[in-house]
């Protein structure tokens, strides 16, 4: 009885992959974690271990196959007696679908256009760019252009960043400027904060923001708090950076949203860029930031194309909104990856007639509030979305500052949509329910327009 | 706060096991390669538990090449000899269990169902945590299994909590808490090794060195890659223990768990081990070269010695062994079918289990 062996996926978005080499032919004889094949995606090369026992009877996408799709039937192999279990085919088969990733992963990348910024001189010519390669260059510049510039964190040299942000840093500026640590958070960050009392700039990569839980005293108590303790004495210029909030399928420990938190603290400033043109200049000015920046990344983005502008060295101000989109019917207020939901309802409300003004605040702390009232104060209404909880979330607090800055201008009350009021689940229908949908934003504003 | 259990004593308790008592020299002198003399019946069973561990992760590596599992999955292939070993020492349903995301074998060896284990890896409604939790995050009550826990560190002082549990009631059950050499370093880590010593817990810790955390070699991480030295600062007896040979995992929990159960306070086992596969799926793993991997599977294997012994000491054939896998495979496929066939959890499911 045949059994097939199927093209695996090695991580939850790839789709197809290169068949790059076979280890084995027809007519061999393998067992249980022999090596078979080699697979190759864009991010890494990867064995194919045989799980079932038996003879290669057929080998069905040869060598140095390009885009082979996951699941499909690579080989055949004869199981070992009668008795083997066939195929593993008809299990997956008869599976209810598994989502292989939720809603907000973009399979492939996307070309986003956006509203001109006014920080950017006209005429500039643009480059198409991921989110991770913006934070790259942006490192790069500035440990280029500063020695006192440097970064610590796990995994961030020999393996060359766990998410690759940092890929090619150890080669350029060295282990004494990339420094891998320990997995001890609350130790390296305290550390960080010391060299920064020092005097120097330090970049600490979290390799995701749910592990800065373990040093967030450090983060509040020392590097926010020292300016004002010493009366001005000691300054902190360091910037925490890393992913931060849900990617897929991770679970409740691996999927929590800072922003909220963060931003509740005076001393720190706190941005949380979606573009790739706004990731390169608002890191560059965090890095060269006095002050304590956390600068809030997030997985799924990583891999989303944006035109960066072409300068030599193009710095963003902290603390400015952006308008994505502008609009007249309603405002909607977002920030890193909620601003695909907001991007997303855009389009579809330009539909329904409803036209949206878009604001990304790209900075949470400080936060730029007089774009947002500006905005209300001609749309007269206001819808917010992030992915953070609701209680105590950004939309809250501008919810809150609106109504007493512009409560005459409203003509609805304010929404605020925000992931659901539980821990992130695993399961795939559970996961798309707890965090916002574009649906519930196109609901929002016809509420609020009353159409 | 050094309340003692009072545990019955054991006539047969090592002489180093005295209440107070000084750790003996071979505690003290950290390289123990000391086996147990295994009888025919537990080498039988340490080869059916070690081959049912590794046929589960092979098989999860599978579903989650099929897009069946999401997220993280971390694979236990290559230190099956570890838990296996230690669980001959306990008592199921009793003595407490915690580790890390590492996390499928450590279930299995608590005798947790391996249908319950796999649809939790889905996400479906059949699983430990009703696919709520996932891969990372299982828990047991009947089994005494705590977790399952994300955060690198996090587990130890819980299971020390739950060692206290166990001191404040009096009973003489032993909580075993399992985490890697990355998480060796650690602070709180620390905080509660001074605390299990000052306080007498009965807690084992159980350092799986596996040589490596994600990409970071054990010498590129740890200023005393020694890790059976890591109690001596709060005179916390440790070991050093071949973690490839199950018998002597075994000799090292039995000493261990006599040491905790008599009421003398935490030992360190430090089990050397390693892993054959990825930190997690998607890791290309170029930290270390093939020869390497493949030399400790041809020469060190854990299953394989044992299925030596079985042919060599003739308590086993060819055949008995093939049978034994026969069996296994077929749990194996059993909770890999329910796994993709269970229906995901009733969307009701999102608000409950927030509070009590
Ligand atoms: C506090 C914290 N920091 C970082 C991580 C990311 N991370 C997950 S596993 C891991 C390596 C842990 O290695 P080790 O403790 O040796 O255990 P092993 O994976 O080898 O079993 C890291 C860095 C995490 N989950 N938690
Ligand atoms: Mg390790």
């Amino acid at each position: 009885m045949a059994i097939d062996i199927l093209m695996p996926a090695l991580s939850p978005t790839m789709e197809e992959g290169k068949l790059a080499k076979w280890s084995k032919k027809v007519g061999d004889v393998v067992k249980s974690g022999d090596v078979i094949a080699e697979i190759e995606t864009d991010k890494a090369t990867m064995e194919v271990e045989a799980v079932d026992e038996g003879e290669i009877v057929e080998i069905l996408v040869p060598e140095g196959t390009e885009g082979v799709k996951v699941n499909a039937v690579i080989a055949r192999i004869a199981g070992e007696g009668s008795s083997a279990k066939p195929a593993p085919a008809p299990e997956a088969a008869s599976a209810p679908a598994p989502a292989a990733a939720p809603a907000t992963v973009a399979a492939a990348p996307v070309a986003v256009v956006v509203a001109a910024d006014p920080a950017i001189p006209a005429g500039t010519a643009y480059v198409p760019m991921t989110v991770r390669e913006a934070l790259r260059e942006a490192m790069a510049e500035e440990m280029r252009s500063d020695g006192d510039v440097f970064i610590m964190g796990e995994e961030v040299a020999e393996y060359q960043g766990a998410y690759k942000i940092t890929q090619g840093l150890l080669q350029e500026f060295g282990p004494r400027r990339v420094v891998d640590t320990p997995i001890t958070e609350h130790g390296f960050a305290g550390i960080a904060v010391g060299a920064a009392f020092g005097g120097l700039k330090p970049i600490v990569e979290f390799m995701t923001f749910n592990f800065a839980m373990q040093a967030i005293d450090h983060i509040i108590n020392s590097a926010a708090k020292t300016l004002y303790m010493s009366g001005g004495q000691m300054g902190c210029s360091i910037v925490f950076r890393g992913p931060n909030g849900a990617a897929a399928r991770v679970g409740a420990q691996h999927s929590q949203d800072y922003a909220a938190w963060y931003s509740q603290i005076p001393g720190l400033k706190v941005v949380m860029p979606y573009t790739a043109a706004d990731a390169k200049g608002l890191l560059k000015a965090a890095i060269r930031d006095p002050n304590p920046v956390i600068f809030l990344e997030n997985e799924i983005l990583y891999g989303q194309t944006f035109d960066v502008p072409k300068l030599d060295d193009f710095v963003l101000p902290i603390g400015k909104a952006r308008i994505h989109k502008p609009g007249k019917d309603v405002t909607i207020v977002s920030f890193g990856i909620g601003m695909t939901y907001a991007v997303k309802a855009a389009a579809e409300l330009a539909g329904l007639g409803i036209d949206a003004e878009v604001i990304d605040l790209r900075t949470i702390r400080p936060m730029d509030l007089p774009t947002v009232i500006e905005s209300v104060k001609k749309t007269g209404r206001l819808v917010t979305i992030e992915e953070g909880w609701p209680q105590g979330s950004v939309g809250d607090y501008i919810a809150n500052r609106v109504s007493r800055e512009a409560f005459d201008y409203l003509d609805a009350p304010v929404i605020t949509i925000a992931g659901k009021d539980v821990p992130m689940p695993y399961a795939a229908n559970l996961e798309k329910l707890a965090l916002p949908t574009v649906a519930e934003v196109v609901e929002a504003v016809r509420a609020v327009t009353y159409r | 706060m050094a309340v003692r259990p009072q545990a019955e004593k054991r006539t047969r308790a090592p002489a180093a096991a005295k209440a107070g008592a000084k750790p003996s020299k071979a505690q003290q002198n950290p390289v123990n390669y000391q086996v147990a003399d295994f009888s025919k019946d537990e080498e039988l069973k340490a080869y059916h538990d070690m081959l049912l561990i590794r046929r589960f992760e092979e098989k999860a590596g599978q579903l989650y090449g099929m897009g069946l599992i999401g997220g993280f999955c971390h694979l236990y292939i290559g230190q099956e000899a570890v838990v296996v070993g230690i669980q001959m020492c306990l008592r199921e349903g009793a003595d407490q269990n915690t580790t890390s995301y590492r996390d499928h074998g450590h279930m299995l060896a608590c005798g947790m169902d391996p249908k319950g284990v796999m649809a939790e890896l889905t996400g479906r409604k059949g699983g430990y945590s009703k696919g709520k939790g996932g891969s990372m995050h299982m828990f047991s009550k009947e089994k005494q299994f705590f977790g399952g826990h994300g955060i690198v560190g996090a587990q130890v002082p819980i299971g020390a909590g739950l060692a206290l549990a166990n001191q404040y009631r009096g009973n003489d059950n032993v909580s075993v808490v399992y985490f890697g050499d990355g998480a060796a370093n650690q602070g709180q880590v620390y905080e509660t090794f001074n605390m299990a010593q000052l306080w007498k817990l009965p807690v084992i810790f159980v350092i799986e060195n596996n040589r490596y955390a994600m990409g970071t070699s054990v010498s590129r991480a740890s200023a005393q890659t020694d890790f059976a030295k890591r109690g001596d600062a709060f005179n916390i007896p440790a070991e050093q223990v071949d973690g490839m040979d199950v018998r002597a995992v075994k000799a090292a929990a039995e000493r261990a768990t006599e040491w905790c159960r008599t009421g003398n306070g935490p030992y360190i086992l430090e089990v050397q081990t390693y892993r054959y596969r990825g930190h997690s799926m998607s890791d290309p793993a170029k930290y270390r070269s093939k020869d390497e991997v493949q030399k400790m599977r041809d020469e060190r294997d854990p299953i394989e010695q044992v299925r030596k012994r079985l042919i060599d000491n003739g308590w086993a054939t060819e055949d008995d062994l093939k049978a034994v896998d026969k069996d296994v495979r077929a749990v194996v496929t059993e909770a890999a079918d329910f796994a993709s066939s269970d229906p995901e959890p009733d969307v009701s499911e999102l608000w409950t289990d927030i509070l009590i």
